[in-house]
Formats: structure tokens, sequence, C-alpha cells
């Protein structure tokens, strides 16, 4: 390059620019980050493609995990659902897998997601209402009834009872016919971002990852095509955070797992392999891709020269990606169809392996099957029509995606630091150091949007007078509540009971113990103890987290 | 001393979606109002006794999991049986339309949906209750 | 809305033992002015038996968790428990957050433990101007023990040494609470010691600090040696032995005859606070008052006269016989 030429040539550039007017419009990302109105080549000096990108699927996997990408194979389609009886939802499975969809994402309700059966007390109007209800085996049998373990993967939404849920699941498969290691698929199983963000904890931190360091041992044995842990951002986001902190808090979570695997005494290559993580696809176009490369970058970096990991495989960041609930609007509910699609297409530009797109309708009610349909279609459509597959990290040496990719490595390492120097992620979430910088975050947000110095399309801006909301919405019926009640107890009446007491012995006496406890909860799982037997023999002796209050 | 307005906000449910609760907290907090915050997983039982403990004004109850039908009308018939049927009560999260309009009939005040303005709740808050 | 009962069938139905008429007469004594005194005046004859504790410390000492545990000993003990958790008032917006319920949620069902959060609203520091009068309802609700739980910032956390018969000072061995207890003068206050997070590796040694520093305080014969208590609220461990450092400074009180001469004690400051709180109002509101600074306020500006015998000529004018 001429370099003379290009010094004269800015100057005329700048000087021009700062003789034109600009909007009163704050330049900044939807996180608050500066953005500048210009990226040059002086933003990325003495940028080394080796050391920062590389090829894709080669060391720091910047450009992404495979050498082939989507021309191997798209990402996979995979729509969270869940709702009702387990025979409700096993309707919807095959409703999405007969229109193309390719991987099953379950979605619980929260008393499964708090460890209470449904006849519980506190269980009480939550039935069905976010997701399934899944009390034992039986429900597990029937939510894959004519769909098989051995052919599908399917990815659980689950976290404090995840080792409940993935006993189920195997067994489900083992009375079908397929073996553990032949079953794929993911529990999220991340309890550190429970702590931090998402709030659905059942035990205290440490008896918590001895569960999940269990299911780490236990799978790289047993199940070893299984995800044990997605380490989720999405949740952190949806709280409030920034794409910084989302990012940051998200690695520095599985750093953690790594480290607890380590000091259990396992090899890290044997279980990093599975470890899969789970960001959110917010608003900010740019800003998201930039997350998802530094991620990667990261990631290969850090468990290579910390933690020594040697096998390729452990150095990927492989991820799942959501749309941003947080940022469907309950006002002209149809512009989230919108939103969704670009937060698809940015996802699918930073290179995710599969992708959920939220439905219009979310902000009102669970989705209905026409959302879900078209919430997919634009899944399609980004597959199929726009083109943006057709090469490889198209976004690659931009001056503007390069310097902000750095950037926002640089931002993580920060956090990294203050973490350290707290402790540790546990220490810190004692402290409440991460709740804390996510309530900041949120707050801060909602003043922008609400000073107007933030658009949101049809809420502080462009909204509609006496709007009528005009889309067909699915409520869950009464009924589900009274039927999964019957369902359990019928159960309860139809079962080996002795057996039932001593399988449960066994599990109290395995957690006061050391042992591995996933084995004894299988054998829970398969005499039909329900998940709220389970769980509260295990907080006999590990005891209940209780919600701190950080402000 | 000037009366001031005592608010309880409190998330009934099983959900941990607590970033509207305390946005909502904060945004009452700043505007001069003391807030009475009693966190996740409350019971009706838990936030209907409370409210009579604190003698609050008003409670707000933040819920997304779907089970609003349940605990509204459960928290108002508790406050009722205690003898306190003036506090008002409104409420925010995920809520469908028809809902809302079976909610107001059982005299829920407001039901403020996702992209609120906390200033509308604020506002809402001191047309009621004029500080003296 | 149905009308709000008025003071004297307030006053019956608490009488009654209605939570929610004992509430609402919390809002009124804490609004104050003249419905304030009226209640005062009918339910004081029914006070002086509650036992009252202070409880007091920095900030995240985990004052409330471990409140939250001595609730469920002092349950077991069939006590009728009141408590008070005061947190500060924002001096910009005089709005308030009071989270501490959140911490105290084993007994939010328990009809026999009523818990009240207050601002600290008007007051300097840790403490709300109406605690004392709080106190008494709740004593005279028949609430046998009083928990106190002030905000352990500034120097005024050392009202509740008026307050309370026993002081229960909470740190953490997080560093240098031991000496910003010192530097507080909480030292002075504190009849129990409490290091809380036990399960912190410099527990021990914190706490060992504290007693040492104990040791160097000159303590008459027969007065009542501070005590120094490890506990974890979390792991639920020490609130035993908390309790009953608690139980033995009350018995210390009860035997040595302490305990009434408190009760003396504690009526004197409150006549006195009474006093000052009702001649500052009376004179900020004379009119007399007003003018006749206004007008020696330009002497006092001009050096002619010193704040002093400004103060000396305003005895004259208002002079109480």
């Amino acid at each position: 390059m001429d370099r003379k030429k290009y010094e004269d040539e800015k100057k005329i550039y700048f000087d021009a620019l700062s003789g034109c007017g600009c909007q009163d419009i704050e330049y900044t990302t939807v996180s608050g980050e500066e953005v500048k109105e210009l990226y040059t080549p002086d933003d990325i000096e003495g940028f080394d493609y080796n050391e920062e990108l590389g090829f894709p699927g080669q060391y720091p996997y910047t450009r992404g995990v495979y050498p082939n990408m989507y021309r191997g194979r798209f990402w996979t389609q995979r729509q969270f659902a869940g709702f009702g009886t387990p025979k409700d939802t096993n309707g919807r499975y095959h409703y999405l897998l007969d229109h193309g969809q390719t991987g099953l994402s379950v979605a619980f309700d929260l008393p499964t997601i708090m460890g209470y059966d449904s006849d519980h007390k506190r269980s009480e109007g939550e039935v069905g209402r976010c997701g399934v209800a899944i009390d034992s085996l039986k429900d597990m049998e029937i939510l894959f009834d004519g769909i098989d373990p051995g052919t599908i993967t399917t990815s659980m939404t689950i976290n404090a009872p995840a080792s409940i849920m993935l006993a189920f699941y195997l067994c489900v498969g083992e009375r079908k016919g397929t073996a553990f290691e032949k079953m794929g698929g993911t529990i999220q199983n991340d309890i550190l971002k429970e702590y931090i963000a998402q709030k659905s904890w059942i035990f205290p931190p440490e008896e918590s990852m001895r569960i999940i360091t269990d299911i780490l041992a236990f799978c790289s044995n047993h199940v070893p095509k299984w995800n044990t842990i997605s380490i989720s951002g999405y949740h952190i986001r949806e709280a409030g955070s920034t794409a910084i902190q989302e990012l940051a808090f998200t690695l520095a979570d599985g750093f953690a797992y790594v480290e607890a695997g380590i000091a259990v005494g396992l090899d890290v290559d044997k279980f990093a392999p599975r470890l899969s993580f789970f960001f959110n696809s917010h608003l900010d176009f740019f800003e998201e891709i930039v997350k998802y490369r530094a991620a990667r970058r990261i990631w290969a970096k850090r468990m290579k020269e910390k933690y020594g990991a040697k096998d390729p495989k452990s150095l990927l960041l492989r991820f799942h990606t959501q749309t941003a609930g947080c940022t469907l609007t309950a006002q002209q509910p149809e512009n989230n169809i919108v939103r969704t699609a670009f937060q698809g297409m940015s996802a699918v530009l930073g290179g995710t392996q599969s992708l959920h797109t939220n439905s219009m309708d979310e902000t009102l009610a669970l989705p209905s099957e026409k959302a879900v349909r078209i919430a997919l279609r634009t899944q399609q459509i980004i597959a199929h029509e726009t083109g943006v597959i057709n090469t490889i990290d198209p976004l690659a040496g931009s001056y503007f995606i390069e310097a902000k990719t750095t950037e926002m490595e640089e931002a993580a390492e920060e956090y990294f630091r203050r973490i350290d120097k707290l402790g540790g992620v546990v220490k810190a979430i004692d402290r409440g150091f991460f709740q804390r910088e996510i309530q900041k975050s949120a707050y801060e947000y909602q003043k922008a949007v609400e000073a107007g110095r933030k658009v949101i399309v049809g809420v502080n801006r462009f909204g509609l007078e006496n709007e009528e909301i005009d889309i067909t919405l699915l409520s869950i019926d009464e009924e589900v509540e009274k039927h999964q009640k019957k369902a359990v107890q019928e159960v309860r009446e139809t079962r080996d009971n002795d057996k039932v007491s001593r399988e449960l012995e066994c599990l109290r006496a395995a957690a006061e113990g050391t042992g591995n406890l996933i084995p004894v909860i299988i054998d829970c799982a398969r005499c039909y103890c329900t998940e709220g037997e389970i769980i509260d023999t295990l907080k006999g002796v590990f005891g209940e987290y209780k919600e701190p209050l950080f402000i | 001393m000037a009366r001031k307005v005592r608010v309880l906000i409190a998330k009934p449910g099983l959900d941990g979606h607590d970033r509207g609760a305390k946005v909502v907290a904060n945004a009452l907090k700043d505007a001069g109002m003391e807030i009475i915050y009693t966190g996740l997983h409350q019971t009706p039982e838990m936030i209907a006794e409370s409210a009579v403990q604190e003698d609050v004004d008003v409670v707000g109850l933040s819920i997304l999991s779907g089970a609003h039908m349940t605990m509204f009308p459960r928290v108002m018939e508790l406050m009722k049986e205690k003898g306190a049927e003036h506090i008002v009560v409104f409420g925010g999260g995920i809520i469908p339309p028809e809902d809302m309009d079976k909610l107001k009939e059982i005299g829920v005040a407001r039901i403020f949906g996702p992209g609120t303005n906390t200033g509308d709740i604020v506002t809402f808050l001191r047309e009621r209750f004029p500080e003296e | 809305m149905t009308a709000r009962p008025g003071i004297d069938r307030l006053l019956e139905l608490f009488a009654e033992g209605k939570v929610a008429a004992a509430a609402r007469l919390i809002t009124i004594l804490e609004n104050g002015g003249e419905d304030a005194e009226r209640i005062l005046d009918s339910v004081f004859h029914r006070t002086g038996d509650a036992y009252r504790i202070g409880f007091t410390g920095p900030p995240g000492a985990g004052k409330s968790s471990l409140l939250n545990r001595l609730t469920g000993r002092f349950r077991e003990k069939d006590h009728r428990i009141g408590i008070i958790a005061v947190d500060p008032t924002s001096p910009f917006t005089g709005g308030a957050f009071l989270g501490d319920r959140i911490r105290m949620q084993a007994h939010s069902a328990d009809p026999e433990v009523f818990v009240r959060s207050l601002a600290s609203r008007g007051s300097l520091g840790g403490i709300s101007n109406c605690t004392d009068e709080v106190i008494d309802l709740m004593d005279a609700f028949g609430k046998d023990l009083v928990l106190i739980e002030t905000v352990g910032v500034g120097q005024s956390e050392l009202e509740i040494a008026e307050k309370a018969h026993t002081v229960v000072v909470v740190l953490v061995p997080e560093s240098g609470d031991g000496i910003q207890a010192m530097k507080a003068g909480l030292m002075e206050i504190g009849d129990i010691f409490v290091m809380n997070k036990a399960d912190h590796e410099e527990a021990e040694s914190a706490a060992r600090e504290i007693q040492d520093t104990l040791r160097l305080k000159d303590i008459p014969e027969g007065e009542w040696e501070p005590m120094v208590v490890l506990t974890s609220a979390r792991e639920d461990t020490g609130i035993v032995e908390l309790v009953e450092a608690i139980e033995e400074h009350r018995r210390h009180l009860e035997v040595g005859g302490h305990f009434a001469s408190m009760r003396k004690k504690i009526l004197r400051s409150r006549v006195r606070n009474a006093l000052m709180d009702r001649m500052e109002r009376r004179l900020r509101q004379s009119v007399r008052v007003r003018d006749f600074l206004e007008q020696r306020m330009e002497s006092v500006y001009k050096g002619e006269i010193s704040p002093y015998r400004v103060v000396r000529e305003l005895e004259g004018l208002v002079s109480i016989q």
C-alpha cells in the first residue's frame, strides 16, 4: 500500500467528515459500547492473521470450529418446545419433526425445574405452564412415544435436576433398545448461571458442583456422545447483562467447570470435548457476531495454554444460540418476526452450531403452532434463500469486526482478572459480584430506553394508538394440572414401593458418601421413583440454597 | 413526618425471572417510595402475611410463569381474610389480554405488560397515593 | 375499597390480637404527630415485659440471616417474637429499599413472628426515630422478645445501646472488620460479639483478636464480661451457643438487679429524647423565636456579638420554670 497516499486521503476524508452534519443519535451498541463512524487499517494495526484468526477449523478457531462449516451441514434447527402434559408435547414434537426440524429441545415446566412433583403444594398453578411436566420415567416414556432416541439428538433445558432428567432419558433409550453409548443429546446442567442470573437453584453451590462432576465422570465413561454441560450466557443476557458481561461471565463459568473437573482428577481431554455453550443473540447485529468470534478465540487459547488441553476437540467452542426473548415486544407483536430474523442471521454469521428462533407471541403467552412455524421458516429462509451460507465467516478481515473482536476479548480478560481477584466464580457469586453487575446494566438500559436514548420500535417510538392484538394465543387448559396430579399418584400406586424405598435409601447413602451419584439415580429412575422423591432425598443430605439479596 | 408510600414487591411462584421486579423496585425507590422486597419463590401465604405485617399501601406482583390466574386471586383472598382488603394490588409480567380482563374483574388495579415505562408505574402509584 | 378503621377501632382490634391492626398502628407511629402519641398513651401500661435484643455491625455481616436462625431457636422455646429491621433511607430521593425479609423467609408464615421493616427516614444513621415506639407496640402486642436489627453504618448505631437489654455486635472475618469495630466504638457497646461466617479460614483468629481487645478493657468486679461467639448463619452452627450467651447475659441482668435499673435508664433516655424533640419542634415553630433570631443574626454576622450570647438572650426569652 502506498502509505503516503493513504495518509493524505485519510486526512481529506476526516476533514470532509467533520464538515458534514451528524444526526443527533447516540452511536453506541445496545450494550452501550462506543462505535466510531469509520474503521480503517489503523484500527487493526499489527493484526496477525495466524495468531488472531487462523483458518476455519484451525487454532484459535476464530473463523469457525469446522473447516467446512455450513457447507458440510447447516446448523441444527432446534426449536425449544414443551407445554402441558407429556402427551401434548409429544404431539408438538411430531409436528416439528414432520416440518423438517432436525433435533428436539425439551422445555420443562417450573415444578420440574425446581424439583417438585406435580401434586406438590408449591406446584399449584404452575403445572405444564412454561413447559412440559415430567414427574417420573413414565412421563418421559410418553414424551418420546414414537420417537427414537437412537436417531435424533435431544437437548434438555434442565439444571438443578439435570442428573434426574438425564437418567429418565437414558432409561427411555434403554427400553427402546438403544445403548447408552449410542445416545446423543445435551443437558443444560449449568448451575453456576442459576446462582448468577436464572435463579432456578435447589442445592448450595458446592453440592451442586459435586453432582456436575459426577455427571462429567459418568458420561465420559458411559455416554460419550452426550453434551454434559451447555454453559449458558443466554439467561445472563436475559437478566439484563451487556454483551461483554454475557461473554465474560459465561466463559468464566466454563473455566470453573473445567477446573472442577480437573480438581476431582478427571483428564481434561476426556470431558472438555463434551462441553458446549449456549449464547443469546440480541439486537445489535455486529456486536453479537463479534461476541461469538471472540468467544471461540478466548476458549481455545485458555484451554490450550492454561488448562493444557491436547485434544483439538477440547479447544472447540461449539454453541447453540437462541434469539433474545427480552427484545420481543408485546406491542405490534408481528414486528418480532423481523427482529428474530436479524438475530438469527447474526448467529449464523457468527458460526453457531444450532439455533432456536423465538416466536412472535412469546411476550403474550406460550407460542402458538403458527407462530412456531414462522419462527422455524425464518431459519429455513436464512439457510436456503439469503445466500449467507455460501462462504465461511464472510465478515473476517473487516476492520470494524476484527477491531471489535479484539476489543471484546480484552474486555472479557479484564473481567476474568476481577473474578480471579475475588477468589473465583463461586466466591464471586457469594459476594454478589455478577448479580450486582447485571442488575446495574439492566437498570441502566431501562433508563436509556425511558429517556429515549435507545429506541424500541412500537414501544417508545412508532407506537399505535388503541392497538388490538390480532394473533391467536395458546392457552393451557386447567385440566392439565388435574391430569398430571392423577398420573403421578397412579405411578406411586402401581410401582414396587419396597424397591423404591430401597433405592432411595441407597441414594441417601451415596449422597452422604463420595461415590458417583449417577448410577444410583439411574437405578431410582428405573423403578419409577419420582423426581420429587429423588430431590427430597438429596435435599436431606445437601440442604437447600437460599436467595441472597444484592441490591 | 409526611406519610410515605410503602410498596411490597414480590415474586410469587417458581420462576426466577426477577429482572423486572428489581428494575421496578429500584425505580420506585428512586421515586422516593419505601420498597419492601421479599424476593423469589413466594407462596401466596407468605406474600399476604408480609403485606399485612408491613402495612403496605400496595402490593406489586411480578409473574412470568403463567400461574397468574392462581396467584393473584389467592393473594387477594388471603389479604381479605387477614383484614387487609384495602391494600391495592398491581402486577406485571407475561399475561395474555383476556386474563388481564379477568384479573381486573377480581380487583387487580393494573397490570403492566412488557415494555412498560417505569415512569407510568410511578405515576399510577402517585395518583393513588398522593403524599401528604 | 372499604373505609379504614379509626384509631379507637384499631386499638380494639389490636387488643384482640389482630396483626393487621398492629401493623397499621405502627405506620401511624412512624408518621408521628398527635395520633402517634394517642396510641402510646393508650398502650404504654401494657409494656415493660419484652426482652429487647439489639443487633448491629457492618453491612454484609449477615445480621438478617443470623436473626433468621436465632428466631428458629427462640421459637423452639415458645417465645413470641417481634423483629424490627431498619434500613437506610436515601438522603437524595427519600426512598428506601427494605430487603431484610428476604432472609427471614423461614418464618414468614408463622403468626407468632412479627417482622416489621423500617426505613431510617429523618434519622441521621442506623436507626429509625420511632424505633422505641415500635418496640413498645410489639411489647404491648404480647411479643416477649423483640429483636432489633440496625444498619451498621456511621456512629448512630450506638443508640441501640439505649434501647436494648442485650447488644449483639455482629462481625465477619473479612479484612479490617475488627479495626472498624473499634473505631466505631462498637467495642464499648457490645455485650456479645459474634464472629459470623465461622467457616471462613480467618474466623478463629479474628475472634481471638476481638477477645484480646476485650481483655484490655477494665471491667469492674461483678460487671458483665463481654463474650465472643463463633457462628455460621449459613451452616447453622454456633446458634445454640449464641442463644445461651444471650440467656446468660439476661440472667446476669436479672440476678444483679440490673434489669430494673436498665429499664429506668431506658425510660429516662426516652423522656429526654422526647423532651428534646418537643422542645426543638416548639422552638422551630415559634414565631417569636424566629423573629428574634432573624433580628439578632445581623449582629452576629457583623461580628458584634457571639453566637453564644444570642443563645443566652434567647434563653431569657423562652425560659422554662
